[in-house]
């Protein structure tokens, strides 16, 4: 068994609405796997359940053998020092430089001394090709820059886990294939596992190993990027091509008809 | 971020203003550096009547700050108020010393003033001062005053 | 390093940051307004002292208002609106922006990293920039009622001297601007937290700490003067 986090029938609910249901999932070491889905549809609720930020309402997720939602404070912590997440924009910490991003769990968790800090600073800025901003803020970096800040961050600590939640979202063409390519490089570099949260298919279709689908809380398809480019399920093909209409309808479903609301009768 | 040794050189600065303007305000405006840090002894008065006289009020003798008032409570068999003062070590008091209730101005703040006998032997620790008089309270000086102009007229 | 908890020696350095934060920066704001409150003490003090004849108690008057009440009362006013505001404005912005979450799952706890500099440096800094605004205040009435109208200066500083008591006037100004700090802080932290994470959730965030901070202080300035002055 290789699996490093394992998913069985987890539920979430948010004030009774269910968010997930019955997810089964299983991610095996050293693996790059993509969870995608609409906007809305659970896919940064997996994140912060894998997290340990929010606890299923069924079900258990399991990280190296562990049960997240019955570590105690202090087992959670013990166990996010193994994890890295990179956060939607960044969140980057803005009174502080790119050099003290970077260095700020070092400092936090380890009792390194400031020049070993230092070269390890710039170990990881250099693998994201951003050495040179050390001595910048984040308010003066562009937004590709500053994700790649925040990944080289993320992996600060070599973590076994890297969580990624929306890395592409606003980015453009370059950066887009920059921080795709990144996320591989480091999950192979360092031997970790990465889940990718996101809706951008045509981008992590390259760089993952396993592809699952959610939509409306549960797994619709799931499999290798070639079997998900050449499946003919009709919501993955819909997804996969960016098709206007399909499973996921164009029109939001209203209570009245298009007739009855522009008052023709036919 | 600004530098490190700038910024506690700020801190610094403003924890050593904040202190200094505590000082400032305990020595200049207010009265700590009346409050004696020489040794004290404990001395008691009985009144009739303490009026407005407070705990922290001035203990004078000819104009002098000699002390302070440390605590007034009420004798249950004698019912009368039992004033406690703290007099400095370095002034001796006679054993016939008169202490008066008094009040600095018109409306001022009352205090004790204390008006020294001839005796030889002085007060010593503990010691009570046999002659007192009490404050004057002003609702009966001008009932008394109302009650001789109704007599008077009669 | 075991834990999550961060050691004395970084701890101590975000109180210095915070400090220089709140501190420092609304250290012009309460020092000229301070010395203004003094000024404005003086010359009303004056115009009615004068009717009584015993203008030489200009001294106590604006010494006793402002180390019992004004300097606690406005510093703590000032230090919301300044130094309060800003703190939920930071908090609710790292809160928006994911800071405070990312914090978390770096198992760094944000409330040892985040909020307790900052409320210690709330804490701390409320009693000094309410003595500071006190001693400007003084000096504002100084030069008021000694320098320009000219008022006895020997008097007015005896007369103060013999009024303002160390431990009934000064300390229980100290034990107020203590507990207003506290509470600001302690609204301005909630809020931020509490701030929902879009443009005018922090807006709005912030506009309610420095209404409700400034109500708090109001209100438990009532009740600090009933307990603290009662008879007095």
């Amino acid at each position: 068994m290789s699996a490093l986090v394992e998913i069985n029938d987890v539920n979430f609910s948010y004030d009774q609405r269910a968010i997930l249901k019955g997810i089964n999932m299983s991610f095996g070491k050293g693996k790059v796997i993509a969870v995608m889905g609409g906007s809305g549809c659970g896919k940064t609720t997996l994140l912060r359940l894998i997290g340990g930020a929010l606890k299923p309402t069924r079900g258990a997720i399991k990280i190296d053998g562990q049960t997240i939602h019955e570590l105690d404070d202090r087992g959670l912590y013990e166990m996010r020092r193994k994890m890295g997440v990179l956060f939607q924009f960044g969140a980057l910490f803005t009174d502080m430089s790119v050099f003290d991003n970077v260095a700020f769990q070092m400092r936090e968790h380890t009792n390194l001394p400031e020049d070993i800090i230092h070269d390890l600073v710039m170990l990881k800025l250099h693998a994201v090709g951003l050495r040179g901003t050390h001595d910048l803020m984040p308010a003066e970096l562009s937004g590709g820059m500053a994700r790649r800040v925040a990944l080289a961050r993320t992996v600060a600590l070599d973590p076994m886990l890297i969580l990624y939640d929306e890395p592409f979202a606003g980015l453009d063409p370059i950066s887009l294939s920059v921080v795709g390519q990144l996320i591989r490089r480091l999950n192979d570099a360092l031997g970790a596992t990465s889940v990718v949260v996101t809706h951008d298919v045509q981008e992590s279709l390259k760089i993952v190993d396993y592809v699952y689908f959610i939509a409306d809380g549960v797994i619709v398809a799931e499999g290798t990027p070639d079997a998900i480019r050449a499946s003919d399920k009709p919501f993955v093909h819909q997804f996969v091509h960016g098709e206007m209409d399909g499973p996921i309808p164009f029109h939001y479903p209203g209570t009245t008809s298009y007739a009855q609301d522009l008052k023709v009768s036919v | 971020m600004m530098e490190r040794t700038k910024l506690d050189l700020w801190v610094g600065a403003f924890v050593v203003a904040g202190i200094a303007a505590l000082v400032v305000l305990a020595l200049k405006v207010g009265n700590l550096s009346t409050y004696n840090v020489s040794e004290t002894y404990q001395l008691q008065a009985y009144f009739n009547n303490v009026g407005g006289l407070k705990a922290t009020a001035s203990v004078r003798s000819a104009g002098v700050l000699v002390g302070r008032v440390t605590s007034i409570t009420l004798d249950t068999e004698r019912y009368e108020a039992k004033v406690t003062m703290s007099i400095d070590k370095r002034y001796q008091f006679p054993k016939d010393t008169f202490a008066n209730i008094l009040t600095s101005g018109l409306l001022g703040e009352q205090y004790i003033g204390l008006l020294p006998g001839g005796e030889d032997e002085m007060l010593a620790e503990g010691g009570e001062f046999k002659k007192t008089q009490s404050a004057i309270v002003v609702e009966e000086l001008i009932g008394k005053f109302m009650f001789n102009k109704t007599d008077s007229s009669n | 390093m075991s834990d999550a908890y961060c050691q004395e020696f970084a701890c101590s350095n975000l109180v210095v940051k915070e400090l220089f934060a709140s501190g420092v920066m609304s250290l012009i704001i309460i020092g000229v307004a301070g010395m203004f409150v003094g000024m404005v003490l003086g010359l009303q003090g004056f115009e009615t002292l004068k009717r009584y004849g015993s203008e030489s108690a200009l001294g106590s008057l604006v010494a006793l208002s402002l180390v019992r009440e004004l300097g606690p009362v406005l510093a703590a006013l000032l230090f919301a609106s300044r130094a309060g505001s800003a703190m939920t404005a930071e908090i609710g912005l790292m809160k928006a922006t994911e800071q405070i979450a990312a914090m978390e799952m770096m198992a760094v706890s944000p409330i040892a990293r985040v909020v307790a500099p900052r409320f210690w440096a709330g804490v701390i800094s409320m009693p000094l920039l309410a003595a500071i605004f006190s001693a400007m205040g003084v000096f504002g009435g100084y030069v008021v009622g000694v320098v320009l109208i000219g008022v006895d200066e020997g008097s007015f500083w005896s007369q103060m001297q013999a009024t303002v008591d160390f431990q009934a006037d000064i300390m229980n100004g100290v034990i107020k601007s203590f507990v207003f700090g506290f509470a600001v802080t302690v609204i301005a932290l909630f809020e931020g937290f509490d701030a929902p994470p879009t443009a005018e959730g922090v807006s709005g965030a912030t506009t309610r700490t420095v209404v409700q901070s400034s109500l708090a202080i109001l209100m438990l300035d009532v009740i600090l003067t009933a307990f603290m002055f009662r008879g007095a």
